[in-house]
């Protein structure tokens, strides 16, 4: 091979790989599936229709192999009991992944308050998931990129390459990470991306039997909860810290944490 | 069985997923490279300023830097659930994370300090290996040392006037390139909590410049106190010998060390006012602008953790050595236990920032209680307990050991007086 071939041979096969590497900039798989079929995962919480059975807490318990008797959860129902003097009692015993089975509100420590019923103006359940945020402080601080957004919006984990430092526990607002009991790795709520993929429901949706819980895809413009979220009068959890949830709630309380 | 449950404790109403995730060895962690920091910061104010009463601890310093810089990152592995990933933070670093830039600061920073150390050492290192060249008969103890000091030059055998002006002129440079480096490694970690929006007790832009003023502080404080202990065996030492030499060697020694001690003190002190009043001024900021938060952090810091705050941390910690540093007529009695409270105080700040900030819920009507595992019953609670944090206190001393074995950490007057 003389200079000149070589030199020919060299432009070619930068153009080639500069021409590769672009296409792959272009047809990456998520953004190509983004791209045919538009999707954003949101999910509606109507607070009015939760009667507190933790049918869901259950059910995603189960679904995503989260040991059942270990004290963390992807997914949990608050209950909130609102006094006529406006204390604000509110617990989640054991997640709700046995409902709520006594009137008392668990303190911790072991301690339960009886609250009269003639004193409670006010009380309701709150279920709560990952917010699946468009800017998520969890994915931000990942010192190794181990949890990541896909296009269609769902913030997932890296099992293999978490090195569980947990400082996207910690950056969590709403406190939904935590490490599994025992794959030691950051942990969250998914949506079940499992099962949305294959056109299935989460299994909270599926587990709740008064439609508290709904998914949907604020892209399609003929999708029923995106209609709702669209339409009507919702909000969300904790707008002050600017992670922007996309989980909606109808009916959310002030006093609700 | 979760592992956070052995030591948290919770109350009214927390959060399930909620626990002391970020427990002993994250106390230990901007501890530890507080300490690094500050003793290159006190071993560069000889380097670089020529402050020449901090001669002697100067070198000193920058070995015990060197050792503590070694063990810093430990506590951070020993802390991972998957310690054995920990490379992945330099193989996908993931750079809107404020941790993943740690191990490419950390190892630029060891590098300018290894350098430092070459160059401060490399007339020692040459003459150690020239004289055990020339020795016949070494002893397999001598060998390795040999080998050891002809490695350890790199080949740079040239003890010229000029070569040993450059020395002291890397030295300097690399001084001064430290102390910003020292500081960003420090700024760095109190960047880690301070950029922590979900933390109402962690997120303050001061955290940084708080995190670097109290860690000059301990640094310091350290230096000082193993210099004064390390002087006074020595001195025992030399008290045992009754030859006049040695009387005179004593003498010396007492002087250099009082000199020391005072220029080091004026500085511990100059440093501490900065801490203590960047923390005041944080506290005093939170409870003026009084945001949504404030409610349960005024309820943890004058409530649940008043003692560990107040007590301990500003008054045991920061008031009262402060007052005896500031005494007239230091004397190392006195110096002692005043340098092992500003530790203390230290400390304690640390553990109120890590621990405190973890001790209330994020739906700011809970709290969890942090049980310190004292006796442990398996690696998790020896890794996250008492002995973990003690291991990890233990191993800069240990390794400082090692260096001095190799390396003349504290000798330089002796060794002039011989040549």
């Amino acid at each position: 091979m003389n200079r000149r071939d070589f030199i020919i041979l060299a432009i070619k096969g930068t153009a080639a790989v500069v021409l590769a590497r672009g296409l792959d900039g272009i047809f990456r798989p998520a953004d190509v599936q983004a791209w045919t079929l538009p999707r954003r995962f949101v999910f509606l919480v109507d607070t009015y229709k939760c009667i507190g059975c933790g049918f869901c807490v259950k059910a995603c318990k189960l679904e995503n192999e989260i040991p059942f008797e270990a004290d963390v959860s992807r997914t949990w129902v608050e209950r909130y009991v609102i006094t006529g003097d406006g204390e604000v009692f509110a617990d989640t015993p054991k997640e709700a992944r046995y409902g709520f089975i006594t009137g008392r509100i668990d303190q911790g420590r072991g301690r339960f308050k009886d609250i009269p019923r003639e004193k409670i103006k006010k009380a309701f359940f709150v279920p709560k998931l990952c917010n699946q945020c468009a800017k998520p402080s969890c994915v931000q601080v990942c010192p190794v990129g181990a949890t990541y957004q896909n296009a269609d919006g769902v913030v997932l984990v890296d099992r293999k390459w978490c090195i569980g430092c947990g400082y996207c526990i910690m950056a969590c607002p709403y406190g939904m990470r935590f490490f599994h009991p025992v794959l030691h790795v950051a942990d969250k709520c998914t949506f079940c991306y499992h099962r949305i993929n294959r056109d299935m429901q989460p299994a909270c949706v599926q587990a709740c039997p008064t439609g508290a819980r709904q998914i949907g895809n604020i892209k399609d413009p003929r999708d029923p909860v995106g209609s709702v979220i669209r339409t009507q009068r919702v909000a969300v959890h904790k707008p002050e810290y600017g992670t922007e949830p996309k989980v909606y709630i109808i009916g959310l309380d002030e006093e609700v944490r | 069985m979760v592992l956070e449950s052995l030591w948290t404790i919770k109350e009214l109403f927390v959060y399930p997923n909620e626990y002391i995730y970020w427990s002993i060895q994250i106390v230990m962690y901007p501890f530890m490279t507080g300490l690094v920091a500050g003793a290159f910061v006190l071993s560069s104010l000889y380097h670089l300023f020529d402050i020449k009463p901090l001669k002697e601890i100067a070198r000193f310093a920058l070995v015990f830097s060197f050792a503590l810089l070694m063990v810093a990152p430990l506590p951070l592995l020993l802390h991972l659930t998957h310690p054995e990933r920990s490379l992945y933070v330099m193989l996908t670093p993931h750079f809107t994370s404020a941790i993943a830039a740690f191990g490419v600061v950390l190892f630029v920073y060891a590098s300018v300090v290894a350098s430092e150390l070459w160059f401060l050492f490399r007339k020692h290192l040459v003459e150690s290996s020239l004289t055990l060249k020339g020795k016949t008969h070494k002893s397999p103890a001598e060998k390795i040392k040999y080998w050891i000091y002809t490695i350890l030059t790199l080949g740079a055998f040239d003890l010229s006037a000029t070569s040993l002006k450059l020395d002291a002129k890397a030295i300097r440079i690399l001084a001064g390139v430290g102390v910003p480096i020292a500081c960003f490694l420090h700024g760095y970690a109190g960047f880690i909590f301070g950029s922590v929006k979900a933390n109402a007790l962690w997120m303050t832009p001061l955290m940084p410049v708080i995190f670097i003023m109290s860690a000059i502080v301990s640094g310091v404080a350290l230096c000082l106190l193993t210099y004064i202990i390390i002087m006074e065996i020595k001195k025992h030492l030399a008290s045992r010998k009754s030859s006049p030499t040695a009387v005179n060697s004593l003498n010396e020694m007492k002087g250099v060390e009082a000199d020391t001690m005072r220029t080091t003190v004026k500085y511990l002190t100059f440093f501490m006012v900065f801490s203590i009043s960047l923390e005041l001024l944080d506290l005093v900021f939170r409870g003026y602008t009084a945001v949504k938060s404030w409610d349960i952090l005024r309820s943890i810091i004058y409530g649940k953790d008043f003692i560990n705050i107040f007590l301990l941390q500003y008054v045991v910690g920061n008031l009262v050595p402060f007052v005896l540093l500031l005494l007239p007529g230091m004397t190392v009695k006195r110096a002692v236990p005043s340098l092992l409270l500003v530790l203390f105080g230290v400390f304690m700040m640390r553990w109120n920032v890590v621990i405190g900030g973890q001790s209330f819920s994020l739906t700011f009507s809970g709290y969890m209680d942090y049980h310190l595992p004292v006796i442990p019953y398996s690696l998790d609670t020896f890794k996250e307990g008492l002995g973990g944090a003690l291991f990890i206190a233990v191993l800069p001393f240990i390794l400082l050991w090692i260096f001095n074995m190799i390396l003349p950490v504290l000798e330089s007057k002796e060794r002039d007086g011989k040549t």
